[in-house]
């Protein structure tokens, strides 16, 4: 076959293949800005009139009732950021000490790790969740996150960085005087910044699309994230779908933010890290 | 006292434990304790303020309609998943690997962007495509192709349809990066020598390709059958009430629906200690039959 022919032929496949990718993404986007009267009256509908756009669903998060939305917003972006935080903090810890220190129980240790990754974690749910009552954590942003905080894949990854790290850095700081965790803390940390990129990217993706233990956690109205608080309005007896749509729409733009300055960084966090994806 | 906290700090023979202690302190607490408490509370009643040993009474009530039906939909929607998830991406990642793709990286990200939405505004786009009555919008095509409009939301098989095709939608990304990252690790030269042999690129693909992607096709194979078993959201999003006769009934959700929202937690126990005896049945199952690429990733 002559290669244009076959360059034309992939670049066609592919340009189908990334349709298919962005459509559902893409019709939500459209209905977004349709009267809500047509959005089921419509049959093949692939663009949205001009004269017909309104912006009624996204008025609708002004009002009293949809208002709703932005404290899920705010309950979305702070678990997120305690959860990611403290997750690259202790779990980085944790990784470089199972990477530099040769200690009675590191084996143990790096078998449990792994074989919590091989748990799904939604058998643990009851319990925790009645752990959760005990320690009067329910309702709140400390429930949803402490139980996952020590992420073993973060772990695992920060272990494998710290591991290919020369050693006379370590050796450097202590004939400094550093303490062991100056070390970490002053010289290692620093050293494992793009580690800490793509554990970043791969935990706040994960946390900001967290559902079902938040979902059990979260018992008001007014701590729920985006995904709990959506999920409520979809009701079998015809859907709230104002603040449905908008919301969706809100809530997928800071992902496609971060992922378009980061592209590299969610490659890199995938393929090492991203175990149990 | 203040050479007592020097002695510490400096200590190599303490650091390698409190560096470690996060994770201990976790792992005991959130870990151990939990699946310790899920199989003594499967053996009981659990009620505030009242549990009552009852022996296996929980595991009785397993016997019952609506249990096989999960199990039934979790192997079904597992199988179904993996029949897509795997070829499909894989003959992707060949052809996104190729040097005669124009726009490779801008392509790989369009690909991978699906598996970024949450599983909850990913199926309200899918719920609205897939919109029941005569004018939602893969009904208006079906029409159009000269078949009647499917109550997606009130059947088994339409509604198995849509949410094996939420989950193929978002997870071929995310396993297309998997097997490009294994491409990459495949030598040229092995392709190189396969050319001067005369090899064509069906040779190629079944020959060299296939068998050194296999350690990640078993690890892809391995996260889907967890996926599959654990799944919840895409049975959530479209029936979070009453679902018609089961449809979308999964084990998680079983567990949710009579552990949560019914409060019978030891009940919702015992469903938990199957899925753990599932899941570690399967990983025995390929532990023997893909023991020795299991080692050679160790």
């Amino acid at each position: 076959m002559n290669k244009n022919i076959k360059k034309g032929l992939l670049l066609l496949l592919f340009i189908v293949l990334g349709i298919i990718a962005i459509f559902p993404i893409y019709y939500l986007l459209i209905s977004s800005f349709r009267p809500s009267d047509k959005m089921f009256r419509s049959g093949i509908v692939l663009f949205v009139k001009l004269e017909e756009i309104t912006l009624r669903n996204y008025r609708y998060l002004f009002s009293e009732s949809g208002k709703i939305y932005f404290y899920w917003y705010r309950n979305s972006i702070l678990i997120t950021a305690i959860f990611t935080t403290g997750a690259l903090f202790l779990t980085s810890f944790v990784g470089y000490g199972l990477a530099v220190y040769n200690f009675k129980g590191r084996n143990l240790i790096l078998t449990a790790v792994l074989f919590i990754m091989m748990i799904p974690l939604e058998i643990l749910m009851l319990p925790l969740y009645k752990l959760l009552i005990a320690l009067k954590l329910m309702n709140t942003y400390q429930g949803v996150v402490l139980p996952f905080i020590v992420s073993p894949i973060g772990i695992f990854f920060f272990r494998q960085y710290a591991t290919g790290i020369q050693k006379d850095y370590i050796d450097a700081g202590r004939i400094d005087g550093c303490t062991e965790y100056g070390i970490f803390f002053k010289i290692i940390a620093p050293l494992m910044k793009p580690a800490y990129s793509a554990m970043a990217i791969l935990l706040s993706m994960r946390s900001w699309n967290d559902f079902i233990w938040p979902l059990i956690v979260l018992r008001t109205n007014k701590m729920f994230t985006i995904p709990i608080g959506l999920a409520g309005l979809l009701t079998p007896y015809g859907n709230n779908y104002d603040l449905l749509l908008s919301g969706a729409i809100l809530a997928i733009i800071p992902v496609i933010i971060v992922f378009i300055f980061n592209q590299k960084y969610f490659v890199s966090g995938i393929t090492i890290g991203g175990i149990k994806g | 006292m203040h050479r007592v906290i020097n002695n510490f700090l400096y200590s190599k023979k303490y650091a390698p434990y409190i560096f470690v202690l996060p994770f201990l302190i976790s792992f005991s607490l959130f870990f151990v304790y939990p699946i310790i408490s899920t199989i003594i509370m499967s053996f009981q009643r659990v009620f505030i303020g009242s549990i009552t040993f009852i022996g296996l009474d929980n595991y009785k009530r397993l016997i019952n309609e609506s249990f096989f039906n999960a199990i039934r939909t979790n192997i079904l929607y597992t199988v179904l998943t993996i029949l897509y998830l795997i070829p499909v991406p894989i003959v992707i990642a060949v052809a996104l690997n190729s040097k005669l793709l124009i726009g490779r990286n801008a392509f790989r990200a369009v690909l991978f962007l699906p598996s970024l939405i949450s599983i909850i505004v990913s199926g309200v786009a899918f719920r609205l495509l897939f919109g029941t009555g005569e004018f939602g919008f893969v009904n208006s095509l079906l029409q159009k192709l000269g078949s009647r409009p499917v109550n997606w939301l009130l059947e088994y098989w339409p509604g198995m349809f849509i949410m094996v095709s939420l989950a193929c939608w978002r997870w071929s990304g995310v396993n297309i990066v998997y097997f490009l990252s294994g491409l990459q690790n495949i030598p040229k030269e092995l392709y190189e020598s396969a050319d001067i042999d005369g090899a064509n690129s069906l040779d190629k693909f079944f020959y060299i390709t296939l068998p050194l992607l296999k350690p990640i096709i078993i690890y892809v194979l391995t996260i889907s059958i967890y996926g599959g078993f654990a799944m919840f959201g895409e049975s959530y999003v479209y029936w979070n009430e009453n679902m018609p006769g089961d449809i979308g009934l999964t084990i998680v959700r079983y567990i949710y629906q009579e552990a949560i929202q019914r409060n019978d937690l030891g009940y919702g126990s015992s469903i938990g200690i199957v899925l753990l005896a599932i899941v570690f049945g399967i990983n025995i199952l390929q532990l023997k039959f893909f023991g020795i690429f299991r080692r050679e990733q160790g």
